[in-house]
Parts: structure tokens; sequence; C-alpha cells
């Protein structure tokens, strides 16, 4: 049997009187998509949170191939190469599509000025830039030193996903990437996250979309009322049954009786 | 049905002129104040003629606003965090009055009273940044408080009392330092002069080309983000108000080149001034945008209207009327380009 890459086990977060997520857990097996679903309120941001090191669980532990480990900030998750892509997106609209990508680990000159002043190389970060952005095939961009804000939605999104993509090297997490979309540039950001799937990277992926969950997971993570409800495989199950579950309508037990 | 055809094309010739216009200010807001410091230089030298469009009044100009244009730049890097410092003539006033009584009174070498004086502004600059990260008291608080807590100390520790020039220029000639001047033509260049154009060079320089830099602009613009990106944010904004504080402290020592003497009293309008400055000099109060020229061109234009007006023989009441008009209309325009960018 194959051990899940990343594992958490009993994770808590309570925001004063408010459970936000309460004993939940979560596989992630390697090279697989993963996609979380449930509804509104349920919890699914907060336990990404966690996982990416976004906020820190008041209860619980976080096993990442076999080994318990703590995340205090972003930073540690990305150590580990985990990369999200949050709701928000993180980006900095003032600066520029380079910037963005590279920002809070930006490439320095080598030699002094890069150490002591921490002076930024910055044809190395356009260079890369620009050949990430090709290789996954968003060179719709022209102009690299373009401010984000100037960008579309989608195109911001790919940003986000191809920012991932790079830096992440075992487990990217996608919140929602195709929420604020149209069809065209939902299909571009499916194709990304296809493309980080066969370079081996494990992903964890939240929507609300369920042709697009049911097009990608490879398992689903049902999430109700702040813990696991149930993990199913997309092929055994429909879309509607899977909504049912979300909202309650349906037992998972159901699932089994239906199969049979 | 050519006369529409025409028109039309001489109306889109418009629009797109317009609109390329638009473009470029976004990409360099920094040419509307410097378009106003030129038009103003322009109107007042017709208006008053050589007595204001000679060497000497223009390089005067530059040493009115050394003090206030140095403490501009500390000014800009916190307001492009989205705060604001209002404690920094006060912590320059206090890095002076360090600096002087430390030599006269305690018989320290005054290479090390300086030392102490800059560090005393460090000092109370990181204090603004650790209320500002760690203990989350808005910018505007907790250097409302600071500002109070720095002046009363500078009051009780100096006694009000002022160093005179003489008792300076004997005893400690390298605290008046900045007062030294270069002359060539009518041009007089202090060192204050110099010091706060190299500073002004060194920190766009510094904030377009470093890490560090690049997070000042980050934080500003939206301090989650920057958090999830992982970016240190508090490391980051403690940095920037304990840097804004070595930079008054600098301006404290300025200060004593201007004035010759050291005075407690002095320097308390610098805050509001030095508000003016970045705002006319379109940094935006939101954070995130603006640049530190700017703020140069901004501490010039303000220099420019009070020399133009008082050698108008206006009285001293327009220059403010003035500049109170400049503020409100550069506000305007920032949101203005806010606007524009989020549509």
């Amino acid at each position: 049997m194959i051990n899940p890459i990343l594992t958490a086990h009993g994770l808590t977060k309570r925001y004063g009187k408010v459970t936000a997520i309460e004993d939940s857990d979560l596989d992630l097996f390697p090279g697989e998509v993963l996609a979380i679903i449930g509804d509104n309120g349920a919890g699914k941001t907060t336990l990404i949170k966690a996982l990416s090191g976004a906020i820190q669980a008041d209860q619980g532990k976080i096993m990442l191939e076999g080994n318990e480990i703590a995340f205090n900030s972003p930073i540690d998750a990305r150590k580990y190469g985990i990369e999200t892509v949050h709701q928000t997106l993180a980006l900095s609209p003032a600066l520029s599509i380079a910037e963005n990508m590279f920002m809070g680990r930006e490439i320095l000159k080598t030699g002094l000025i890069g150490k002591v002043f921490r002076k930024l190389d910055k044809n190395k970060m356009r260079k890369i830039a620009r050949e990430k952005l090709s290789e996954l095939g968003l060179m719709t961009i022209q102009n690299i030193n373009q401010k984000v804000e100037t960008l579309s939605g989608g195109q911001r999104q790919g940003i986000a996903v191809v920012r991932a993509a790079i830096f992440g090297t075992k487990i990217v997490i996608l919140d929602e990437p195709t929420a604020a979309l149209g069809v065209k540039e939902s299909r571009r950001v499916l194709e990304l996250i296809q493309e980080i799937k066969l370079r081996g990277i494990s992903i964890i992926i939240i929507s609300h979309n369920m042709p697009h969950v049911f097009e990608i997971a490879d398992r689903i993570h049902v999430h109700r009322l702040g813990k696991r409800l149930c993990e199913i495989n997309p092929k055994d199950i429909s879309m509607s049954e899977a909504v049912a579950l979300m909202t309650g309508a349906m037992k998972p037990e159901k699932i089994k009786e239906n199969n049979r | 049905m050519n006369d529409n055809y025409q028109l039309n094309s001489v109306f889109n010739y418009r629009e797109t002129l317009m609109s390329k216009a638009k473009n470029y200010i976004q990409d360099f807001p920094v040419l509307i104040p410097f378009f106003i410091l030129l038009s103003s230089i322009l109107v007042f030298g017709l208006l008053v003629g050589d007595r204001f469009f000679s060497a000497f009044a223009l390089t005067l100009i530059l040493q009115q606003v050394a003090i206030v244009g140095i403490i501009g730049v500390a000014q800009s890097i916190v307001i492009l965090t989205a705060g604001i410092d209002l404690s920094v003539g006060a912590i320059a006033v206090l890095s002076s009055v360090v600096m002087g009584k430390f030599t006269i009174d305690l018989g320290l070498p005054p290479e090390i009273a300086i030392l102490c004086g800059l560090l005393c502004g460090t000092f109370f600059g990181a204090i603004n940044g650790v209320l500002v990260a760690k203990v989350k008291v808005p910018p505007f608080i907790a250097t409302l408080g600071l500002w109070m807590i720095v002046l009363a100390i500078n009051f009780l520790y100096s006694g009000s009392e002022v160093i005179s020039a003489q008792t300076l220029s004997t005893e400690a000639p390298l605290l008046q330092f900045f007062g030294n001047k270069i002359e060539f033509g009518g041009a007089i260049f202090t060192y204050g002069v110099i010091f706060m154009l190299l500073l002004v060079v060194l920190m766009s320089y510094v904030l377009s080309q470093t890490a560090w830099g690049r997070h000042v602009y980050a934080v500003g613009d939206d301090p989650s983000a920057m958090m999830l990106s992982g970016v240190n944010v508090d490391r980051t904004i403690i940095s920037v108000y304990a840097i804004a504080g070595l930079i008054c402290a600098f301006a404290g020592w300025a200060l004593i080149g201007r004035l010759g003497s050291i005075s407690p009293q002095a320097g308390q309008m610098a805050n509001i001034e030095s508000i003016t400055a970045v705002v006319i000099g379109g940094i935006s109060l939101f954070g995130g945008r603006g640049s530190v020229v700017g703020t140069l061109f901004g501490a010039l234009i303000v220099g420019v209207f009070s020399l133009g007006l008082r050698l108008l023989g206006a009285d001293v009441q327009w220059t403010y009327l003035l500049i109170g008009v400049l503020i409100i209309t550069a506000v305007t325009i920032d949101q203005y380009i806010r606007k524009e960018v989020s549509s």
C-alpha cells in the first residue's frame, strides 16, 4: 500500500466561539489530485490554510512523508515544497508580474552587493518568469514588466498558479482557482493543473464547480460541518449525489448501498 | 457621411491622445509634481523677475527645503507601507539635542555624540515600528503618542535651553558640518542640501533595486498578500520605521547646520510639512504607490511657493492657502488614478 504524502489528523481551529474546523482529517497520496468539496462555511479554506501555514491549528498534527511537522508561517510550508494559491491570489497589484512571481524569494545578484545589500538580479528574474510562463502556455501576456493590476482576472489567476507550479516541489494547494473565471479562462487553469500533476506533484483543490471537480479529481474529500465526512471516488458517484453529501441530504453510508 | 467619419476620427484621435497621456501618467505619476514644479518656477520667474530667477534664489529654496526634504524621505518610506509618522520632527530635534548635550555637557567626542544621536533616532523609530507591527496600534495613534513622548523627553532633558552657535563652533564644529557650503557663481549649496539630494538618489535606488525596497511597496499595497507570499511583513515594517528614525536623526544633525545652534523648540511643524511634501509629491496615503523623487518635488513646490509669494510681497497666508489647494488636488488625482486602475 502506498503511504500518503501528507496527512492531517484531528485538526481543530477556533476563532473565539466559532469553530471553523473540528477534529478534521485529511489524506493526500503522492501524485494525485484531491478535490475538497463542501458547503459554504464547512471549513474547507481553514483546513487548507492550516496545511499551508497561513494559520496555526489549535490542536491536531500534520505529517509530511511520515514526519510530524509544524508550520508557523507560510514561509515554513514553502521550505517543505508546499505551495498555495489562495482565494485572494496573494498578488501585489502595483508590482510587476516578475516581481510578484519572485516575491519573498527574490533572485539576488551574486557577490557582495547581493549578499549584503540584497540587490535584485532583475534580468534573471524576468528571464525565468518569461520562460516559465511560456513553458506553461501562458504567454498571452506580452510584457513581463506589466503591473498585475493591468491584467484580467484569468491572467492573474494564471500568474498565481504558475508561481505555485514553479516553486512547489511536493504539493500544490489551490483554493477556488476557477471561481471568478470565464469558461475559457477556467479551461486554461484546469490545463495548468493537469500539467502540474504530470510533473509528479500532488495537488489539493477546493472547488464549488462540480463538473471541474469530476473532471480533474482522482479522489474527492467531502467536508461538512468542520470535519471530513467521507472520501469518495468520482467514478462511484454522480454529481448530484456529491452535492447531496455536501449539504447533508444524503448519508455517506448510502453510497455503498447504491453501488451494491 | 464623410463629415461624420472625419469628426469621428478627430474625436478618436483626441481620445487616444488623452488615454495615452493618462497611461503615461499612470506609469510615471511623478510627472505631475514635476510639471507643477516647473510651471510654478516659470510663473514666479515671470511675475517676480530676476530676483527669483537667479542661481542665488533658486539654491536658497533648496536650502530652505533641505530639512523637510530629508524628513520627507523618512516620511515617504513610512507612507509607502500605508503608515504615517507624526513623530518625525520630534525625533529629529531630540536627536540633535542628544548630539549637542552629549558633546557639551558630557564632554564626549563629537563623533561619539553624533553616533549616540543617530542611535537615539533609530531607537525611537524602531519603537514606532514595533508598536505598529507587533502591538498592532494604528500608525497614526502610535506615532501621535510617540510624538508627545519624544517631545516631552526633549524638553525635560534639554531644559528648553538653546545651545548657542558660538559654543558649538568653538567646541564641536563637527555638529555644524551640514552648514558648510560650496559656492559657485551666485549658487550656494550647503552640505545639508547635498546630503538631501544624495539621500533621495540613494533611497530611490534602494527602493527600486533591492528586495527590501520591493517589500516596502508590496507591504503597503497588500500586507495580507505579502504574508501569504512569504514576506516577513512585521520585520519589513519595523525596519522601515527604524530607518525612518535614523533618517530623522540625520535631519536633526542637518538642522544644527541650518540653524547654527541647537534649539529644542525647532522643527515643531516638520511632521505636517513632511506629510505635505509627500502628498503633493504624489505618494498615495493608501501605500504602495509613488516615489521619493516625487517627495523632493513636493518639498520644492512648497519652497517655490513660499519664496515666490514672499518676494511678491504677498501675505504669508496666501502660501498656506495655495498649499492647501495643492494638497487636496494631489489627493484627488491619486483617488482618480486608483479608481481608473481598479475599474
